[in-house]
């Protein structure tokens, strides 16, 4: 087996398993260690610029991927959106979004490792998965200029072969070798971000999974009772 | 109508002697962990002052609490949309220093230092990065017996509409102790902002609680609370806050501060109010009624109509029998003598005060304030402490309450003077104040005499309402090698801990020996 069978291959669902799994485990068993592990406590200052850049340009590019990666190609060309403007739009959005996460996260990240309060507080793991998020929008951010080359020379290719082999690992019939030929780059951008999935359950990040949009729809007040039956009629 | 049962409390402020014992021991309980060692989950201010954390009075700045939005009852913060925006940082949130960067002092210098021309020196330690600090600037209780310069204790917001300068100056300087807790609110501001669900109010008490399992720090409770009694642990991320000590209360026990309290001050019992109307209630028009909205709500224990009403509600006899021999009522709707404290938050807080007395007794004696006729009781006009502060710290501004109660409490004195030392009842001063005589003797013996069975009226939790496998959950939570409680949560659980539900006995006993 060569590099790209395993990486492509099965290093997938390693990272797909740990992540459903140990996520699971996770959220049944360690309830107390499943939060957001906020330190806006302890310093606020650049907060609000910071953490919203980084959340929103996260979650977009998040949303972007699975849009483009994940939904399936013929619903696209069903809408009328070709592939060469589905690739201009991921060029674009990846741009917008991916410096907005960019410039919140190099902000986060220079809090978390330099500011004393911050930093004594954090845990190892705090700092680590932060950095590794970096690495990993840095790696996608620097296939931006090949992407450009691609579509420039109106060639859709590389981007049919990325949501092909993301389809082809979540229909359970990976085809690793869809990847051969594409740029190295975009190899390394993806082994990077499988890794954010195996890592996922041992880090803060499991935060997402409990993201509180119920909120939106409850009542404001809540009232928990022990009893267990009515209240008998008179007693 | 719905009637619930609230475990209530009053303070009476007359009587702080300002000893932060309750503090003391509040701490050493609850708070003596790491992460929540700048947490006081009760803390007695002196006012006038920022308090702690500094000026959390001013909701302008923090945004908590409730307010009125076009006629509806909004969170100041904003809905229910606006909090899920500002999740990701919220702007409305304090920031350690608004409390204070806990400390501890490098003692074993004291032990280790080299032999030295002077005495070695404990250097204080911050408790959150473990450095030396240069200097502490500010404390829980940096305003101690109104300690700093009158310009800093000027903020205070409950100087609105008095002409605070003139109380710059030494002759005209006044002062009272204000001990703070969680209070346990009806409408309480800090559930309703919580994204997650974890905090809860509880039926049968009506403590408020922070489930630590449920809580994943979204830290909308922190800035949601108008009083800032729910405190972040920045050790676990985890919102904490006073527990009401419902293990002691639930065992028919005062809470620890109330319990450990040197001036007898504090009174905990059951007060019982319609559920129904609290909404209504707290989305009274006026600020300045809400304080007899609030009062409003509760009903009266010993009306039949009630009491039937109450069982059918579910609750138990015996705290309907604790209702009626609650000190809490009696303070708050027989004599009205306590009120809530910043009513115009709208969260009906259920710590309530006997706002304070304070004779300027030299003055008195001198003969230079007006009195009662015996000439020795003052008048409340003539206390040193303004009217307007006490109302707007305890009624919106509305001075009316205040001056009522100050009246009632000055006349039981007056009362009992004439019975003990002129040896003859002199009943003038009770019918001006428009209390009875046997009002007057009751108070006495609260106010005055405070016998523990008096202040403290806890009836135990009925715990057979969970209708656990009792004999099933024997043994259960003895030796655990952790997070014990976190197991199985849900009902889809990977490995689950239980069988569902399958062991619990589906009706109740019958009692041994039924009540009729």
């Amino acid at each position: 087996m060569n590099a790209i069978n395993f990486f492509f291959g099965v290093y997938p669902y390693i990272a797909l398993s740990v992540f459903v799994i140990g996520s699971w485990i996770r959220y049944d068993n360690e309830q107390y260690t499943w939060k957001t592990d906020s330190s806006q406590l302890l310093s606020k200052s650049n907060m609000w610029i910071a953490s919203n850049l980084f959340h929103v340009g996260i979650l977009s590019i998040f949303a972007g991927h699975f849009a483009g990666l994940v939904l399936p190609h013929a619903l696209w060309i069903g809408l009328g959106v070709t592939d060469l403007q589905h690739q201009w739009i991921a060029i674009v959005a990846g741009s917008v979004f991916g410096t907005m996460c960019l410039i919140g996260g190099a902000i986060l990240w220079l809090r978390r490792m330099f500011n004393p309060r911050v930093r004594a507080a954090g845990r190892r793991m705090d700092a680590f998965i932060l950095s590794w998020l970096l690495l990993t929008l840095v790696a996608g951010l620097s296939t931006l200029p090949v992407s450009i080359g691609h579509a420039n020379h109106g060639d859709p290719g590389v981007m049919l072969a990325l949501s092909g082999w993301v389809q082809s690992v979540l229909t359970f019939q990976p085809k690793p070798e869809l990847l051969a030929a594409v740029e190295p780059v975009f190899r390394f951008h993806m082994v990077l971000g499988m890794t954010v999935f195996l890592m996922f359950p041992f880090t803060r990040l499991v935060h997402i999974l409990t993201a509180p949009l119920s909120y939106v729809g409850r009542a404001y007040q809540i009232v928990r009772s022990k009893r267990r039956l009515k209240a008998p009629a008179s007693a | 109508m719905k009637i619930r049962a609230q475990f209530a409390m009053v303070f009476n402020l007359d009587k702080c002697i300002g000893c932060h014992t309750c503090s003391v021991t509040c701490k050493n309980v609850w708070s003596n962990r790491k992460g929540i060692e700048y947490a006081w989950f009760n803390n007695v201010e002196s006012k006038p002052g920022v308090g702690y954390p500094k000026n959390w009075e001013n909701q302008e700045k923090w945004k908590g609490g409730w307010e009125k939005v076009n006629g509806k009852l909004e969170l100041k913060a904003g809905g229910k949309l606006k909090k899920i925006v500002q999740i990701f940082a919220n702007p409305n949130m304090p920031e350690i220093d608004d409390y204070y960067e806990p400390f501890t002092y490098d003692y074993a210098r004291l032990h280790n230092a080299p032999l030295s021309e002077a005495a070695p020196t404990a250097r204080p330690v911050s408790q959150i990065t473990g450095e030396k600090m240069d200097k502490i600037t500010w404390g829980p209780n940096w305003e101690d017996d109104l300690a700093g310069e009158f310009a800093a204790r000027a903020q205070d917001p409950n100087f609105a509409n008095m002409q605070k300068e003139m109380y710059k100056q030494f002759e005209n300087t006044f002062h009272l102790y204000l001990p703070r807790i969680c209070n346990h609110c009806i409408n309480p501001a800090c559930v309703a902002s919580c994204p997650s669900g974890a905090m809860y109010k509880r039926e049968e008490d009506g403590i408020v609680l922070a489930d630590q399992d449920r809580c994943r720090g979204w830290r909308m409770c922190i800035s949601g609370c108008p009083y800032k009694k729910v405190f972040f642990n920045w050790e676990s991320s985890k919102a904490e806050k006073c527990i009401g000590c419902y293990p002691r209360v639930e065992s028919g026990l005062p809470t620890v501060c109330s319990e450990s309290c040197v001036g007898r001050i504090r009174y905990n019992g059951i007060i019982l109010y319609d559920a129904d109307k609290l909404l209504d209630a707290a989305s009274t028009d006026n600020e300045q009624d809400l304080y007899k909205a609030h009062l409003d709500l509760f009903v009266d224990p010993y009306d039949p109509a009630i009491i039937a009403q109450a069982l059918k509600d579910g609750v138990p006899q015996s705290w309907i029998d604790a209702a009626q021999k609650s000190p809490i009522y009696k303070m708050a709707v027989e004599w009205k003598i306590a009120f809530p404290l910043h009513p115009e938050f709208r969260t009906l807080p259920m710590i309530w005060y006997v706002p304070p007395l304070s004779p300027v007794q030299s003055q008195i004696d001198q003969k230079k304030l007006p009195t009662e006729a015996d000439g020795v009781i003052p008048k409340a006009e003539a206390m040193r402490l303004p009217v307007q502060y006490l109302a707007n710290l305890l009624t919106a501004g509305k001075t009316e309450y205040i001056t009522s109660a100050l009246n009632r409490l000055l006349a039981m004195r007056s009362y009992m003077r004439s019975v003990n030392v002129e040896g003859k009842p002199d009943l003038a001063p009770l019918n001006r104040a428009g209390i009875t005589e046997q009002n007057a003797k009751d108070m006495y013996r609260y106010l005055a005499i405070a016998n523990y069975e008096d202040r403290f009226v806890v009836p135990t939790a009925h715990e057979e309402i969970r209708l656990d496998d009792y004999h099933g959950f024997q043994g259960q939570n003895g030796f655990t090698f952790g997070a014990d409680n976190s197991k199985g949560y849900g009902t889809f659980a990977l490995f689950p801990e239980r069988r569902t539900e399958s062991a619990e006995p589906r009706e109740p006993a019958p009692l041994a020996s039924p009540r009729d």
